[in-house]
């Protein structure tokens, strides 16, 4: 299985490399054959990849622990699932699963692209290629899976050697989120690669139009819903699972997977600007370049060790062949926008500050800002010791307060920015659009202080909040309204209607509702309370209205691990809410332990209880969090993959415009045909 | 036409300084020098009261739960071992355990002790170095 594995990732590596070459030359000798040779090349180290994940699934299942890689994150009792996430658990396996994502991305590309954007796709598959190319190389010669084991016999030479069980997979990634948030995530990393291969090959062809863009806005939009998801996930994950009260801490490799997500989100909207307006063409291009060197950053980031961190992989040696890399490619892409610097630049100019334009310059601008500011503090410990020879990190309190502030500012423009007209918005339009919704914000604002809020931050984004939300709601109701006086029918189906007619904008106005539910979400934290404290079989702890009684400590054992349970009765204001039991797990296999949190949770407030340790005097150390609107970041981010998904339905527009180019060139074709009778 | 540009300069200016002073003084409020141990205890008195991050060896059997969550341990760096008092408010990670590589931020005390709001720990001797040279794992 092995040989088959590192068979693959050879091939891989000459075909990768005849890919770049064919395409290039097919380019300057203007032969279709060397492109499609090209094409074809890239196609079979797709299926090539394949047969290399499956090679490593296939030593995971059999518990092949003369390989070094199944042994160090598997062992014969891991049940059947987590043997195969355990293909991402580690550096070397990951990094083939990446690889893999990677090509079946390019396949759908080159399937899909066998007859539009011919002048385009030599340089994306050669680009493609060239990405390939590293990251397969450093999967064969630096991080092979496929490595056996041996030990030094007492003559001096090596012979393979396995041992009984490996070392099993770390027990915190034994969660069924933990096992699908990396791929996830890593769909979302990989994605963005196609967005870059295009706008490469568009700056390489010279062929700037919108037709690099609209090929490529399902693929940012899917990379871009993939890496947020992955982010919630990944936060959703840190708090079921490694107890410590919090969903988000800035970790750097939290960090890395928020840094081109800022800058993806940034594209987003920016590029809106160039489909309508022509503008900002270079501003996108370096959008998409900065994004994608971000995640090949992040990637960095998490496997080079660098920066410490929890969950980043061993420190390993290819930090610098990765750090040539990036540098490399951003040379070669600040050399390529330079080089079409003249035809980039764009003849529009901003007509005013109050419109849709600006609105979009000043998110952006936002955008950018937070991922520097986020990259900053990230890279502290680095750059502070080059800057000033003396390590030093900053904590979350930087991270929030230059965050705060601009998340305040960006959810604000999510309720201004559709709301102004194109080029200028007039006083008028103005105040019929916003009355409502400032009459609204204005009066959430002063009925929570009323209420006895104090707290700037949560009170900002509440009463941003329901403004952003009273927007949202007018415009689909004005918009139903109108249709429903246009065309009859009923008002629901004329909402539908609506949405499905333009998808885009209805889409992303749930987008934009997914994120303050988020925002509401994040806001609840200015409210956490928590509390710590020993109890005996008996004793209890009041924290808000709610009453925590230890029942008992139990203890067991399964074939994976032992554990030890506080069994807790939950009242709120003496009324029984129910019996949790958080555990803490011992597993044979990594001698590591695990706090199992449990939740007792609700629309309104989350009771998070933590079975800490046992005191000398057999107390249980117990520490009770309640946290008020946490599961509305998770309910945010369902909305938001359902706004994702309504904008990535193609709208009744574009349809149309399909169909009528599809029956031109039935027309065409027939004249042809025509023509050939005669 | 230039007062246009003026407002957006301005505009983008303003939104500038503003984020420049919040992370200047994020960064004052939440800076943690990096520090061996064999810094630490060299600084003396000059290092009480001040951030330090601080990382070695959890030494084998030193950690101590003293109840209501404070934990105690001791940890070691090339020979020199510094005793670490937790006192922050969330629970310690689970990957705090004997030979752990933890990293505690705090302050130093007169008295000697570390005084930690914030221990991160990494079992990285199990998960992350690899099956060294076989000879080392044959036994």
């Amino acid at each position: 299985m092995h040989h088959l594995g590192n068979f693959s990732l050879m091939a891989i590596v000459v075909l990768a490399s005849y890919a770049v070459v064919a395409s290039l030359l097919g380019v300057r000798r203007e032969s279709s054959r060397l492109v499609k040779s090209g094409e074809r090349a890239l196609l079979t180290c797709s299926a090539l990849s394949t047969v290399a994940c499956f090679a490593l699934v296939t030593l995971l299942l059999k518990s092949d622990f003369r390989f070094e890689y199944v042994a160090s994150y598997s062992n014969r009792d891991l049940p059947f699932f987590y043997k195969i996430s355990a293909l991402w658990a580690g550096n070397n396996g990951s990094l083939l699963f990446w690889s893999w994502l990677i090509f079946v991305f390019t396949a759908i590309t080159i399937l899909t692209n066998q007859k539009k954007n011919r002048e385009l796709m030599p340089y994306v598959v050669a680009t493609l290629g060239m990405i390939t190319l590293f990251f397969t190389y450093l999967n064969y010669w630096l991080c092979n899976p496929f490595v056996e084991l041996a030990v030094v016999t007492a003559a001096g030479g090596a012979q393979s050697w396995a041992p009984v069980d490996g070392r099993g997979l770390n027990p915190l990634l034994q969660h069924p989120l933990m096992a699908i948030h990396p791929p996830i995530l890593y769909i979302g990393y990989v994605g963005f690669v196609i967005p870059f291969a295009f706008c490469v090959a568009a700056l390489a062809s010279g062929r700037l139009g919108a037709e690099w863009i609209t090929s490529t806005r399902r693929w940012t939009l899917v990379a871009w819903f993939f890496l947020g998801t992955g982010l919630i996930l990944g936060g959703r994950w840190a708090y079921v699972e490694l107890g410590w009260g919090g969903y988000w801490a800035w970790d750097p490799v939290e960090n890395a997977a928020l840094l081109p997500w800022l800058t993806g989100t940034a594209y987003l909207h920016s590029v809106i600007i160039q489909e309508r307006k022509g503008m900002l063409k270079i501003w996108n291009v370096t959008l998409v370049v900065i994004t994608y060197l971000l995640c090949v950053f992040g990637t960095f980031l998490t496997r080079s060790g660098v920066v410490a961190s929890v969950h980043a992989f061993a420190e390993s040696e290819f930090a610098q062949i990765f750090l040539v890399f990036i540098l490399v490619a951003a040379v070669l892409c600040a050399g390529l926008i330079l080089y079409r610097l003249p035809e980039l630049k764009s003849k529009n100019e901003l007509d005013s500050i109050v419109s849709r334009e600006s609105s979009f310059l000043f998110n952006n601008l936002l955008f950018l800002i937070a991922s520097f500011a986020v990259l900053w503090g990230t890279m502290y410990p680095v750059l502070s010791e080059w800057l000033y020879d003396e390590k030093a990190t900053v904590g979350p309190a930087y991270f929030n307060k230059v965050n705060i502030p601009i998340g305040l500012a960006l959810l604000a423009l999510t309720g201004i920015g559709p709301l102004l007209a194109w080029r200028k918005s007039s006083f008028e339009s103005l105040r019929r659009n916003f009355t409502w919704p400032c009459l609204v914000g204005v009066a959430t604002f002063l009925g929570l202080l009323a209420l006895g809020m104090r707290q700037p931050a949560p009170l900002m984004t509440f009463a941003l909040s329901t403004f952003v939300t009273t927007t949202i709601v007018l415009e689909f109701h004005k918009g139903a309204r109108a249709r429903q006086t246009h065309r009859g029918g009923s008002y629901r189906s004329a909402l539908v209607d609506l949405t499905l007619v333009n998808t885009r904008r209805y889409g992303g106005y749930i987008v934009h509702f997914g994120m303050v539910l988020i925002f509401i979400g994040i806001a609840g934290l200015a409210f956490d309370t928590d509390m710590k404290a020993d109890l005996a079989t008996g004793e209890s702890i009041q924290i808000k209205s709610y009453d925590v009684k230890l029942v008992a400590l139990n203890e067991g054992r399964t074939p994976n691990y032992e554990w030890l349970s506080a069994e807790l009765e939950l009242r709120k204001n003496g009324k029984l809410v129910g019996t949790y039991e958080p555990q803490k797990h011992f597993y044979f296999a990594s001698q590591q332990p695990t706090s199992e949190v449990r939740r007792h949770a609700t629309f309104v407030e989350d009771v998070y209880l933590i079975f800490a340790s046992v005191t000398d005097d057999n107390k249980a150390t117990v520490q009770v969090y309640v946290k008020p609107l946490v599961r509305w970041v998770w309910i945010g981010g369902i909305v938001l993959f359902l706004g994702t998904v309504v904008t990535l339905v193609p709208d009744k527009r574009e349809l149309k415009l399909a169909r009528k180019a599809e029956s031109q060139k039935k027309v065409a074709t027939q004249v042809k045909k025509k023509y050939e009778v005669a | 036409m230039i007062t246009k540009k003026l407002k957006f300069v301005v505009g983008t200016a303003v939104i500038l300084c503003a984020v420049l002073a919040l992370a200047i003084t994020g960064m004052q409020e939440s800076k943690a020098y990096y520090r061996t141990v064999p810094e630490l205890k060299a600084m003396g008195q000059r290092v009480e009261g001040r951030r330090v991050r601080v990382a070695g060896n959890v030494v084998v059997g030193s950690i101590e739960h003293h109840g209501e969550g404070v934990v105690t341990f001791v940890i070691d760096y090339e020979g020199e071992t510094l005793p670490v008092k937790y006192i922050g408010r969330g629970p310690l990670p689970d990957t705090l355990v004997d030979r752990a590589q933890a990293v505690a931020e705090g302050t130093m005390t007169s008295t000697g002790t570390f005084e930690a709001t914030l221990v991160q720990a990494k079992c990285a001797s199990k998960y992350e170095a690899a099956y060294a040279e076989g000879s080392t794992v044959a036994e």
